[in-house]
């Protein structure tokens, strides 16, 4: 049944729809290709039996036709996300045995939607990393290699898990979730489509909580119209997440095939960072290019403190994961490390229970929130954020959307990396501005580097405009053409 | 500025996590590297720039009835609890 998993989310949907399949058949090859697939660690929880019930519930709607956007599609969900009754972690230690009484509201949508859940996927701990290496679960293994190297290479993080599985195709779609790039990097480093919606797109609600002004759930999927099909899915007015847009959901699917005519298409030149590769600039060029030759216009714009959106970020995001961490205290869900008094009680079960990237990033946060240092640090931070966002607002006045590498590097080696913090940092250079600023990206693969590795391009758009993110990553994806599948997991 | 050894342990006890005295040197260099990295951030003329706190600035907070919408689930809630007893957390004394 292999040929089951070789199809887009919209060809299985289709199939469906011609009855060509039934939702068990392909609930059942997912099933099969995870099991034949656990060196790749892409999954922490497996719910066959969930899957299979979910398919079969799937195939009785159908047959009394009332089947949703996503009935008997098989997907897998980031650990990131609270499922009832399947546990979730955020693969900390310290969520050790955590199994939710509740539905997160993008999951409980997706649901809603008929998407059959295959289980949950690997991340980096609290979503904080750039490899998955910081996972309590160990990390996971890119389905791609360097040529003629058979090292181990990271997926990107922090969403490494969802972006392992969709390229491996052990599920036609994955949910990510993206703070500073953790949907568009790894999409990047594992060769497939990973969209990071407008900020307040999809609810909050139920997703293990970073920096709450910057998480946003997004899909990771092979084709961007898998990502505009899952995304219409999970996006939608939440009451429970006072940020999320009331605002009606577009037809994301019908904004493709419009191309990009008469667009306006932005290149900011401070992208082009130092150490970028070669490879990539080369890469960014082409997919200039091919823009242009579909009949869209190319203006240079400026982002001149595209520079300072990463260290801004360092201090944003681990102040808020500092406030959010917080919650974990051994008192009422996950790990408890005894103490005598409670104060010993949440540090011994904090000591215990948080790796050495989330103990980093907390002390930043609590240093930087700190009396004496949060003028200094927090709200100049806060400042350059304001700067950032008003340089994308002064971009687009000159340009529809935005061009540019999702980041500055391939995938590395397993362990090349995790020894160098601000190395580490640096593989979110160019997906962090758009986060800061809230605004819609996505990244599609388009390429692949000297050693066959895939690269990424990344495509921005003003906030709530996802739309037309779409539609010029499908002139992209056009374009590049780009069929390929990692060797030996094809 | 610089942080060392007294500052990591000051801020660990802020933000309650037990760091063994051995771990304080390493992690007070790695700190002041990452901190020394930020500090570029003084190269941006930030003098009346109003500071942005969310993406969501130009929404504004809605109001709901003031009852009671969910609930009721006290069971649940205790089901991931490390030590329960009789409807409650059980946590080490506080008082004395």
């Amino acid at each position: 049944m292999a040929e089951l998993t070789a199809l887009t989310l919209a060809g299985a949907r289709d199939a469906l729809a011609r009855s060509d399949c039934s939702a068990r058949e392909l609930a059942e090859a997912h099933i099969s290709a995870i099991e034949a697939a656990r060196e790749l660690n892409a999954f922490v929880v497996e719910t066959p039996e969930r899957a299979l019930a979910d398919a079969d519930a799937s195939d009785r709607r159908r047959a009394s036709g009332a089947a949703g956007a996503m009935d008997g599609v098989p997907i897998a969900i980031k650990d990131l996300f609270c499922t009832e009754g399947v546990r979730t972690t955020a693969c900390s230690h310290i969520l050790d045995g955590f199994v939710p009484p509740y539905e997160s509201t993008v999951t409980a949508r997706l649901r809603a939607a008929g998407a059959v859940m295959l289980g949950k996927t690997n991340m980096d701990e609290f979503a904080m990393g750039s490899s998955n290496e910081t996972s309590h679960y160990g990390p996971v293994r890119n389905p791609w290699h360097r040529r003629g190297d058979n090292r181990p290479m990271a997926p990107g993080g922090s969403s490494g898990g969802s972006a392992a599985a969709v390229a491996a195709k052990l599920c036609l779609g994955a949910t990510g979730t993206d703070t500073g790039g953790s949907i568009r990097q790894p999409a990047s480093f594992c060769g497939i489509v990973g969209m990071k919606p407008t900020y307040g797109r999809c609810s909050r609600w139920g997703i293990v909580a970073f920096a709450s002004s910057l998480d946003q759930a997004g899909p990771m999927t092979r084709t961007v119209r898998d990502a505009a099909i899952m995304l219409g899915a999970m996006a939608g007015f939440d009451p429970k997440d006072s940020t999320s847009a009331d605002l009606p959901v577009p037809d994301f699917e019908a904004a493709l095939g419009q191309g990009v005519k008469g667009m306006r298409i932005g290149i900011p030149k401070e992208y082009r960072v130092d150490g970028m590769d070669a490879d990539i600039a080369a890469l960014w060029d082409r997919g200039a290019d091919w823009l242009k030759d579909a009949g869209a216009e190319l203006v240079e714009v400026s982002l001149p403190r595209t520079k300072y959106a990463l260290p801004a970020y360092y201090i944003i995001a681990p102040a808020e994961a500092s406030s959010n961490l917080s919650r974990y205290d051994g008192m009422r869900y996950g790990l408890r490390v005894e103490g005598r008094t409670p104060a010993e009680m949440y540090e011994n079960t904090r000591a215990a229970g948080f790796g050495a990237e989330v103990r980093r990033r907390i002390l930043i946060g609590a240093y930087v929130l700190s009396a004496g240092y949060y003028d200094a640090y927090y709200l100049k931070a806060q400042k350059v954020r304001t700067l950032i966002a008003d340089e994308f607002a002064a971009a687009f006045e000159r340009c529809d959307a935005i061009l540019t590498p999702t980041a500055p590097n391939a995938a590395f080696a397993l362990g090349e990396m995790i020894d160098d913090p601000i190395a580490m940092y640096l593989n979110d250079v160019l997906t962090v501005p758009a986060s800061l600023a809230g605004l819609p990206g996505i990244s599609v693969p388009a390429g692949l580097n000297a050693d066959g590795l895939p690269l990424g391009l990344q495509v921005l758009a003003p906030a709530f405009e996802d739309e037309t993110v779409f539609r010029v990553a499908e002139v992209l994806e056009q374009a590049a053409g780009f069929a390929l599948a990692p060797g030996g997991a094809g | 500025m610089s942080v060392d050894k007294s500052t990591v342990a000051r801020i660990a006890q802020l933000a309650r996590i037990r760091v063994p005295e051995e771990e304080l040197d390493g992690l007070a260099g790695e700190l002041d590297k990452i901190l020394g990295w930020i500090e570029q951030l003084d190269e941006v003329d930030t003098d009346g720039v109003a500071p942005m706190t969310s993406n969501a600035e130009g929404m504004t907070l809605r109001w709901r009835r003031d009852e009671v919408t969910d609930g009721d689930c006290r069971d649940d809630i205790l089901a991931n609890a490390p030590e329960a007893q009789d409807g409650h957390f059980v946590v080490p004394r506080v008082v004395e």
